[in-house]
């Protein structure tokens, strides 16, 4: 996070009111250990893993599958152990984070 | 029942870059319990790892209206949202139908919000009350809650050497908010989102008050892998230990049935929280864990077999 | 302009009814509970739009009022004492989601023990809520502060919930002659009331009531400190233009006989209409007696205060209420922070009488005045009315 000046309390907005869906300005990869990775090619397009994400970080367009958000995955792996994909033809893996 | 990718297509009610733990379960179930709502929705939650996470000022996760009052009230708070909607459409100064869902831990359900829960169920508001329940205060670090299994290890009623961890069996909310006659009561799981989808879509689709007791598992505080979260809420309902059912209009049903039950520690071994009911001295307190989940199951299926 | 008999339940609950508020949630407590009934009937007989919550508790009407003003309504409630105290938790969070809402309060003791009768310990103790606090001396005034703490709570440099206060049983259940407004005065008097944000409009989700933390709590305190600084002057705009309906005329304090007094009481609510009758009389005596009657406490208009009281050699201040800290009540120790810059400070003493609805006889309130006639051999810190 770049650190920005924060408000002082004239400019601020009145009463504990935010807009919503600001945390998506909220960077949390740093607190990645792994990462999953996805291969298009083994993916069913079940959605699964869309479904499991507790971070919204799987990218779906016009209802389909089509990667991760790494400003926003913490790299938890449910999304890879949840993936009904066969153990040689899996759609998504965790690789570790370069440090 | 919608299916995920038409579900998929719904805008998603929480953003990324909240601040709960890598691979918690509750954001899952506030996304799903939100996505099957096909009008707009209106959230209120209690104080809790929920509306601390994802409401860190100036960062909220919230993409839908969202309103924090205090830990023990989300639905007398929700009951006052929903009088005022009502008045507005009365007076003709709104239009279009919303749906209120109050949120609340199970400390801020069980416990402490157990009154105003009551209250606003009885008085009949038209609100979906769905309680995350991870059986214990998460948030300020893991203390027993009236949701905490027995024999759970807990900060304030933690295992030790003389000591199994809870005494006492949770109460069992479900059944008590069943007994407050509701159109709508559910018991769900995480895990098996397909049936919590469709319960919250029942729920939606019926005016008046409804309850959903949603099992959350808490990698933090029950203490397992994280990627293992869906797994853990699943392995809940195939032991039955959280067995998934509604009661809709007084007719109880099991949801899903459990042909062969895994016994309960396929469930308790994956967790610190019940890993000293593994070690010699406890062989009875386990053998008596499973005959009580045995015993509930049965009660239940003869109440309203799948 | 008709007038009824009313009592000061009556008058709170009819001016509830002209307002008709879009919400009303509340809980019955002796002596506030007619307010509820009488509102509850004028719902049930249709005479008002307001959906009105009978909640399970007060904790829970504060709650539902919060979550109803939150949404964009005009809200009210009513209660007393362990009514008001189960709902402390909740007031703080009314103020800092700069809510409006407006609370009939009427005054009687915290338990314990538990007793149902008059003290101001209820209010007192939450005084430092962020709520507007306008005590009512009778009635009638019960029922103009309720219609003007609407005005005064919406304002947009407000935005601060305020209670109106009765003294229970005292005003709340005696009959005085009431002057009403007709109900379209009040409600062009009021106007429609216009929420900035609303949870409720589902095209521009907001987010309310979010967990600041050591970089931005301050900053929204700060904020309602500002707010509070705002009500003093809105309360006299709003004042002016009730005046100008009704006759009558409101302000933050009422000197009575204050110009040339060389002795003074300070007092609060029911007591000051007492304190009149025994200052006339001393007056006919030639002596020189006065009252400053404080309405608004919160508020504290201590600048007010200071330049009416500073002349006055001999002050007594009352407390209806009594703090146990070993320093005078709450009106006492403000007072005289108030005075405390001021050039010219008068000699002040306190007296703590009428707890749990003790009676306030003239003949007490002669006693002080006779004291203040010699104050220098008065203690500080007295009690008025309790048996060695
Ligand atoms: C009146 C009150 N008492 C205690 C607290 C402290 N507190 C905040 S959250 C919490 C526990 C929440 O537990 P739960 O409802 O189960 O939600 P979780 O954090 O587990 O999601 C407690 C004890 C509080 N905020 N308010
Ligand atoms: S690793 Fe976890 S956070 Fe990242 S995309 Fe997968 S499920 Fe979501
Ligand atoms: S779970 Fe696996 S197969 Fe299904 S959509 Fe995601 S990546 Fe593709
Ligand atoms: S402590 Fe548990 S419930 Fe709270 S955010 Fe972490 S995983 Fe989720
Ligand atoms: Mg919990």
């Amino acid at each position: 996070m770049s650190e920005e000046k924060k408000p002082g309390w004239k400019e601020l907005p009145e009463g504990d009111v935010l807009e919503a869906g600001t945390a998506a300005k909220f960077n949390v990869a740093g607190w990645r250990s792994e990462k999953p990775v996805w291969s298009k090619d083994n993916c069913i397009q079940c959605m699964i893993c869309w479904i499991v994400c507790p971070d919204s970080s799987v990218k779906v367009v016009d209802g389909k599958m089509t990667g991760f958000d790494y400003d926003h995955c913490k790299g938890c792996g449910i999304c890879s152990h949840e993936c009904p994909t066969k153990a040689d033809k899996r759609a998504i893996v965790m690789e570790q984070e370069k440090k | 029942m919608a299916n995920l990718k038409e579900l998929s297509v719904r805008q998603d009610p929480l953003t990324g870059g909240h601040r709960a733990c890598a691979g918690c379960g509750f954001p899952q179930i506030v996304r799903m319990v939100l996505l099957s709502s096909k009008d707009p929705v209106v959230v209120i939650s209690a104080t809790g790892c929920l509306e601390v996470t994802t409401t860190i000022f100036p960062f909220s996760a919230w993409n839908v209206p969202f309103l924090h009052n205090a830990f023990e009230n989300s639905a007398a708070t929700a009951s006052g949202v929903e009088a005022a909607y009502n008045a507005f459409v009365r007076k003709n100064k709104i239009k279009g139908k919303i749906n209120f869902v109050a949120f609340g831990g199970d400390g801020g359900t069980y416990d402490i919000g157990f009154q105003s829960l009551s209250g606003a169920m009885e008085r009949g508001h038209d609100l979906l009350y769905v309680c995350y329940n991870n059986e214990a205060y998460m948030n300020t670090g893991v203390q027993r809650s009236g949701a905490t299994p027995r024999g759970a290890s807990t900060t304030t009623e933690p295992a030790g050497k003389v000591s199994s961890g809870k005494t006492r069996p949770r109460k069992d909310l479900t059944k008590i908010m069943a007994a407050h006659n509701l159109p709508y009561v559910a018991q769900a799981a995480g895990g098996y989102y397909m049936d919590l989808i469709k319960k919250a879509e029942k729920a939606f689709a019926t005016p008046g008050p409804k309850f959903i007791n949603v099992l959350q598992p808490c990698r933090l505080g029950w203490g397992y892998k994280p990627e293992l979260t869906m797994e853990i809420s699943r392995l809940a309902v195939q032991t039955c230990v959280w067995p998934l059912y509604e009661v809709e209009n007084g007719i109880w049903k099991v949801t899903m049935n459990v042909r062969e039950k895994k016994p309960i520690a396929e469930f308790l071994k994956l967790q610190d929280r019940f890993r000293h009911l593994f070690k010699p001295g406890n062989e009875q307190l386990l053998a008596d864990l499973q005959k009580e989940v045995d015993k509930n199951w049965e009660e239940l299926l003869k109440k309203g077999a799948p | 302009m008709p007038a009824a008999a009313k009592t000061g339940n009556e008058a709170m609950a009819e001016a509830m009814r002209q307002i008709n508020p879009d919400v009303v949630a509340a809980y019955p407590i002796t002596p506030a509970t007619e307010i509820v009934m009488i509102f509850a009937q004028f719902a049930a007989d249709g005479l008002v739009g307001t959906e009105y919550i009978p909640v399970e508790s007060e904790h829970s009407a504060m709650s539902a009022c919060v979550g109803a003003a939150a949404a964009g309504a005009r809200v009210m409630t009513g209660t007393s004492s362990q009514g008001l105290a189960l709902m402390y938790e909740i007031l703080p969070i009314a103020t800092a989601l700069r809510l409006p809402i407006i609370m009939c309060e009427v005054n009687r003791a915290l338990s314990g023990p538990i007793n149902i009768h008059c003290d101001h310990s209820d209010t007192m103790a939450a005084r430092d809520f962020g709520w507007i606090q306008i005590f009512s001396e009778n009635a009638q005034e019960a029922y103009d502060n309720t219609l003007q703490a609407v005005r005064i709570s919406e304002h947009s440099k407000v935005k601060l919930p305020s209670m109106v206060t009765t003294d229970g049983f005292i005003i709340s259940h005696c009959m005085e002659r009431v002057e009403m407004l007709g109900d379209k005065e009040v409600q062009d008097f009021i106007g429609e009331k216009k929420a900035e944000v609303s949870l409720l409009d589902v095209t521009k989700p907001v987010t309310i009531g979010a967990l600041d933390l050591q970089d931005y709590y301050f900053e929204h305190r700060r904020q309602m400190a500002e707010a509070m600084k705002n009500v003093a002057p809105v309360i006299l705009e709003v004042a002016e233009e009730y005046s100008k309906l009704t006759g009558r005329k409101y302000d933050l304090i009422e000197e009575y006989k204050l110009a040339d007094a060389e002795i003074a009481i300070v007092a609060l609510g029911s007591t000051c209409g007492t304190a009149k009758v025994v200052i006339d009389e001393l007056r006919e005596k030639g002596i020189k007696a006065g009252m400053l009657k404080i309405r608004v406490f919160r508020p504290f208009p201590a600048e007010r205060i200071a330049a009416v009281l500073n002349k006055i050699p001999a002050i007594a201040v009352m407390d209806r209420s009594d703090s146990l800290n070993t320093q005078g009540g709450p009106v006492y120790t403000e007072t005289c922070a108030a005075l405390y810059n001021h050039p010219k400070r008068p000699k002040m003493i306190n007296y703590i009488y009428g707890l749990g609805g003790r009676d306030v006889t003239l003949d007490d309130l002669r006693s002080v005045f006779s004291d203040l006639q010699s104050i220098d051999k008065k203690p500080l810190f007295n009690y008025l009315g309790v048996r060695d």
